[in-house]
């Protein structure tokens, strides 16, 4: 058939083929004219490499850990402690990086259990529907139905104290959000012509889920993604803070404000410092995520 | 419920080999109300009792009204719904009562091209993905280098330039788009293509491109068409044959100029004395059938004859009985106790 004469080439064809731009090129470039989100992405990243760095960037990587020092206990910010020492003498800065690990990889370590579970249930409810969508989104509401904090809190408590115990506490209150999302993405798309095209080629219906359906509901779940990271951290942090989740002497921000609570008052640097990286990272998050929700609608993008 | 047309029926209907055989044809959804016990309060019947065959190399017109189950005789004939009742065969395959392997040969041969060039393509797939698609599913073409080549191949053949194969869907115009679906179609070397509106979301300059393509690929490939539309003219131009289908029913079935000329049922004569004429003085002079009311509900449709409500001719006998299927000349079929 190539070759054969007659050919006509429809005259609308556009001669030059110019430089084609993926979707995620076209969210980057709407990305990167917003001010917060680019102050967002720099604060993120100065934590991550802070708590991948920690043993590196200060020098007491012990106190960090929780060893304790006596002698230099409640010492105000100084040249040798820039943000001071806490009850035990701990240098604030050394527990902030090493409270970080727990902190930043507890949020990341939430949203991926909850993206994991919450897409693909979401998935199969929307494309099969019936009772399989009623057994799953039932479920959905049986979780949604309790206030999150205090469902992971029953949870945790449940399972004992402990990071991973904490973890999959507060991932199971997590996942029933994505499921929702997805499914109803799931219900628009199963609609769609180019989804009824692959049935009529005789693509099998896991298939479709996988090639047409997952990829075309990703953005929205990615977008939901980085601004759960804030609150998931947040999350993780209150529980931490009540006494779940890594237990002393190891440093995470929310036991790092329970321990500084009592002396706050007087000595207010070293619960303020691990508030503050709190509070800047969920606000991070939050500039990112909003920024990336902008982007990813074509419709508010910027050019 | 299969083959309830008499064996007579059947003989006079074969023409020469036919490729698909549609027998009395039914899909009614179910209408179901109710929140945890949910009874079925009645069904639409969007397809009910279809009967024709469509011979090898030709092209069927299926037109009617919005909401008159043309787009859903189609799907449920290539089995992309489950029949309620009746049987569809393509080249010999029960669509709706065989194996898996029988079907999956079923999906390689027979293909569908959607109304909507915008919604039929996956957004996040280049060209090369979705032309290559059927070639992937059936294991065609395994080899990714073969499969490009074939891709290039098709484009080149509807009329689309090669060099852009790796770009998306959404930098092709309304026409282009159309012209992937019809090469995604073709790529698994089918005989049978049901052409769901092809051209009512196209430019009326892009229509007549997409038709002279799909026509051009008939004479090549042998294909055979069932063409859905609501556009009569075009259907007069490119279809050997034309059925009419009202409510869920086809009323009239014909060659293609003698339903033209000779329309026997009246629902017919009303949809052709609306096709505008494109000179001003025949178009005053001639009767413009207008129909009283609005389409009946599907779900309770009249009983008798389906169009006798709004029928200028309606008789006692057709609020009563359903009208007889019969060919009433040569390859010409009605249903109508008026004629």
């Amino acid at each position: 058939m190539q070759g054969a004469p007659g050919i006509e080439v429809s005259p609308f064809v556009e001669p030059a083929p110019a430089a084609t731009y993926s979707e995620w090129r076209l969210i980057w470039r709407s990305f990167r004219q917003d001010k917060l989100a680019l102050i967002g992405l720099a604060i993120i990243l100065v934590f991550i490499l802070g708590a991948a760095f920690a043993p590196l960037l200060t020098p007491y990587p012990e106190q960090g850990r929780g060893d304790p020092n006596i002698l230099e206990k409640f010492k105000p910010p100084s040249a040798a402690h820039p943000l001071g020492t806490d009850y035990l003498g701990r240098d604030v800065l050394a527990r902030v990086l090493y409270g970080g690990r727990s902190s930043l990889s507890m949020g990341f370590l939430v949203v991926v259990i909850a993206v994991l579970i919450g897409v693909p249930l979401g998935a199969i409810a929307g494309y099969l529907g019936g009772w399989v969508d009623e057994i799953i989104m039932r479920a959905t509401d049986v979780f949604m139905a309790f206030p999150s904090l205090l469902l992971a809190l029953a949870i945790a408590s449940a399972l004992g104290a402990g990071f991973t115990n904490t973890m999959i506490a507060i991932a199971v209150t997590w996942w029933p959000w994505y499921t929702r999302l997805v499914r109803s993405q799931t219900l628009s798309l199963r609609e769609r012509f180019f989804v009824e095209a692959a049935r009529s080629i005789g693509l099998p219906g896991h298939k479709i889920v996988l090639t047409h359906v997952l990829p075309n509901v990703m953005t929205p779940v990615w977008v939901q993604a980085t601004l759960d990271l804030g609150s998931a951290i947040l999350i993780s942090a209150a529980l931490n803070f009540v006494g779940l989740g890594v237990q002393p002497p190891a440093a995470d921000w929310g036991n790092m404000v329970s321990q500084g609570r009592l002396y706050f008052i007087d000595r207010p640097w070293f619960a303020g410092a691990a508030g503050a990286a709190i509070f800047l990272t969920v606000l991070a998050f939050n500039f990112i995520g909003d920024a990336l929700r902008d982007a990813a609608d074509p419709y508010l993008r910027r050019t | 419920m299969i083959a309830v047309q008499a064996p007579s029926t059947e003989d006079a209907m074969q023409t020469s080999q036919p490729l698909v055989k549609v027998r009395d044809l039914r899909k009614h959804f179910p209408v179901r109300r109710g929140l945890i016990i949910e009874r079925q309060i009645g069904s639409v019947k969007a397809v009910d009792g279809i009967t024709f065959d469509i011979a090898k190399g030709e092209t069927l017109g299926l037109v009617g009204e919005s909401g008159c189950g043309k787009t859903t005789a189609g799907r449920t004939i290539l089995g992309l719904y489950p029949a309620t009742s009746g049987q569809a065969l393509i080249d010999g395959i029960d669509v709706h009562h065989s194996n898996r392997e029988a079907i999956k040969m079923l999906r390689r041969k027979a293909q569908m091209i959607f109304q909507d060039p915008y919604a039929s393509l996956n957004p996040r797939w280049t060209v090369a993905g979705i032309i290559g698609e059927p070639l992937r599913v059936h294991n065609i073409l395994p080899d990714p280098q073969a499969r490009a080549e074939r891709v290039k191949e098709l484009m080149l053949r509807v009329g689309l330039s090669p060099q852009l194969i790796n770009r998306f869907p959404h930098e092709f115009s309304g026409g282009q788009r159309q012209r992937i679906g019809v090469a995604r179609a073709l790529a698994s070397n089918p005989s049978f293509i049901v052409c769901d509106e092809p051209i009512s979301a196209l430019d009326v300059s892009i229509q007549a491109q997409v038709v002279n393509l799909l026509e051009d690929l008939q004479d090549e490939f042998g294909l055979t068409y069932l063409f859905i539309a609501h556009d009569l003219s075009m259907v007069r131009h490119i279809c050997d044959r034309v059925a009419v289908m009202y409510l869920g029913v086809i009323v009239e079935l014909a060659e293609r100029d003698e339903l033209y000329e000779h329309p026997l049922h009246p629902y017919t004569q009303a949809l052709l004395s609306a096709v505008p004429i494109p000179d001003p003085k025949k178009d005053r002079s001639r009767q413009r059938i207008i129909l009283a009311g609005d389409v009946p509900s599907p779900l309770n449709p009249p009983p008798g004859c389906r169009f006798h409500p709004r029928c200028p001719i309606a008789m006692d006998q057709c609020s009563r009985i359903q009208p007889e299927w019969r060919e009433v000349a040569p390859g010409h079929w009605v249903a109508c106790h008026a004629v």
